[in-house]
């Protein structure tokens, strides 16, 4: 059931974490800035033009939607897993938690955060990518679509991590050990259609290709998997983790003793 | 109506421990209730289920006839909870911590605006609206604390521990403000271990020890079943021998000072009476502890001989 009252609860929690982010901007959304200014430099600009065409694009422009979309996935996921723990941490998820506003508005709340630290990263990286190409966006409404699902999918699997740590260190360890692989691995910097085939088919299994693929499409116009295929999956993905999400908050795992 | 009802309550944490053993309790609506036990005995555990904190093994909770398996979200909106330790966050300044409580109570801004001035000003940090809530005093921190949990009007009023560390002034001053929220119809449970606070608000008590209730009555009841009373007697000068007087023990404290316990039916006039007769001169007096601080620690002492 949704009540008006319901509406007020999730603007507030997505108010505070727009408040949050926004007001320690130079840890949320400077470094994301810098570091893939440092890709477009390093990849792109020196390595890149002695590397050559990709898939018929230079190698810069075939790295831009990676890019972009690496600082999206990382900045979405950080920002719920580090804002959710932190309120865990605090004990301030107790606040939430006597209110009268169902797990999804909670949950809703966090990943509506999430999104806008991610597309707010996106779009300034997008703007950064412009000083170093002649970025032209294909699919623009597709781009945002994109961005919006990334920030969605990545914040659900950030409220998760969150919800499950214990430590700092906790939320540490997946985005080292499991996020930053999955990017890398994802097709930021080559086409899987130069890896061997085996190695092809174990990249199907990792979510971050068929999000940087159908991103690739919406600027470039041109991608390795079919856009249902891709989005089929993405979609499959964000109702898994959400469905994990509402469960845990059901159950109170990890924040009701 | 009551203002709460809790069946046969139980709680048992995943390590085993049974914090709440099948516990009964009512308390009225409009009532001011103190929940009284020891550390460690069921209060905070008993409250967090209460407020949703906590996952309850079994039993039920009712609040104004909404039941907490039932219809958990009316629950929750007649609670408000000042818990034992502060838990707001503590890079967010005053203002927006209270106008974000009432957010979540589904609050619109505008009003939750208003009522967040209402609240502050009530517990005089208004001048603090702007501060980060890490900057506050103690006393400052636990009245941020009572301003967020009556931004939405509760019914009912839960204090865990208000006053826990606060200076005698703002103390009374919370008192105060306690006795003039519960005389305007706000229901109030409070656990304190300052029993003497216990004692000048409450009507009601419950005492919880090992998360079993072993005494839940009046305030007024509670304190007849008190059958001495303990004194402290500065005498003007030593005195070489201690007298025997019935009904009455004493203990010398030090040369002119003793402890003296004084059986109700006895009475305070008939020791008076005796040590005048035996020519013993008392220049002051006092309590030695409040009445209730001397039948909790019976009561639990009894308790444990059992």
């Amino acid at each position: 059931m949704f009540r008006k009252e319901y509406l007020i609860a999730l603007q507030t929690i997505t108010y505070k974490e727009i408040k949050r982010f926004t007001r320690i901007w130079v840890q949320t959304l400077l470094p994301s800035i810098i570091t893939t200014t440092l890709y477009f430099l390093i990849f792109g600009t020196l390595i890149g033009s002695r590397i050559g065409k990709m898939k018929g694009y230079d190698y810069m422009d075939f790295i831009v939607p990676g890019l972009i979309l690496m600082a999206v996935i990382s900045n979405a996921y950080s920002n719920v897993v580090s804002s959710f723990y932190g309120s865990k941490f605090q004990h301030n998820i107790e606040e939430m938690l006597v209110a009268p506003m169902p797990g999804w508005v909670i949950l809703t709340g966090y990943i509506s955060g999430g999104v806008m630290r991610g597309l707010i990263v996106g779009v300034l990286v997008t703007l950064v990518s412009m000083f170093f190409t002649d970025l032209r966006i294909a699919h623009p409404v597709m781009m945002v679509v994109v961005f919006i699902l990334t920030g969605i999918l990545f914040s659900s699997a950030g409220f998760i991590n969150a919800v499950y740590a214990k430590s700092f260190d906790d939320i540490s360890i997946v985005p080292t050990f499991v996020l930053t692989p999955l990017i890398y691995l994802g097709g930021v910097f080559y086409s899987i259609d130069m890896l061997p085939e085996f190695w092809q088919n174990v990249s199907l299994l990792n979510p971050v290709l068929y999000m940087i693929d159908v991103f690739r499409y919406s600027i470039l116009g041109n991608s390795d998997i079919p856009l249902l295929y891709g989005f089929s999956v993405i979609a499959l993905f964000i109702i898994s983790l959400i469905v994990i999400s509402l469960r845990l908050l059901s159950k109170g795992i990890g924040i009701r003793d | 109506m009551n203002a709460l009802e809790i069946k046969q309550l139980t709680k048992c944490y995943s390590n085993g421990f049974v914090a709440v053993k099948g516990i009964d309790l009512t308390v009225k609506a409009g009532d001011f209730f103190a929940l009284l036990g020891a550390n460690g005995a069921g209060k905070s555990t008993t409250i967090g289920i209460v407020a949703s904190l906590v996952n309850k093994t079994s039993g039920s909770v009712t609040v104004f006839g909404h039941d907490l398996d039932k219809n958990p979200e009316g629950v929750k909106r007649c609670i408000g909870l000042v818990p034992q330790e502060f838990n707001f966050n503590q890079f967010e300044n005053v203002f927006d911590i209270v106008v974000s409580q009432a957010g979540y109570y589904g609050i619109p801004r505008k009003k939750a605006i208003e009522r967040a001035e209402i609240c502050l000003k009530q517990l005089e940090i208004w001048d603090k609206r702007n501060e980060p809530s890490r900057e506050l005093s103690g006393g400052m921190k636990r009245r941020l604390m009572i301003a967020r949990a009556l931004v939405h009007e509760p019914r009912l009023l839960i204090l865990d521990e208000p006053t826990a560390g606060v200076d005698i002034e703002i103390r009374r001053s919370m008192w105060a403000f306690f006795k003039k929220i519960n005389a305007a119809g706000t229901t109030i449970i409070l656990t304190t271990h300052y029993l003497e606070e216990a004692e000048s608000l409450c009507r009601h008590i419950a005492i919880i020890n090992k998360g079993e209730v072993i005494e839940n009555t009046d305030m007024k009841g509670l304190l007849s079943k008190s059958d001495e009373e303990v004194f402290v007697l500065n005498l003007d000068e030593s005195v070489d021998s201690i007298p025997v007087i019935s009904g009455c023990s004493i203990t010398v404290v030090d040369d002119t000072t003793w402890q003296v316990s004084v059986l109700k039916k006895t009475g305070i006039h008939a020791l008076f009476v005796d040590l005048a007769a035996l020519g013993i001169k008392v220049v002051g007096i006092r309590n030695e502890s409040n009445r209730l601080e001397q039948l909790f620690l019976k009561l639990l002492a009894n308790k444990q001989e059992h």
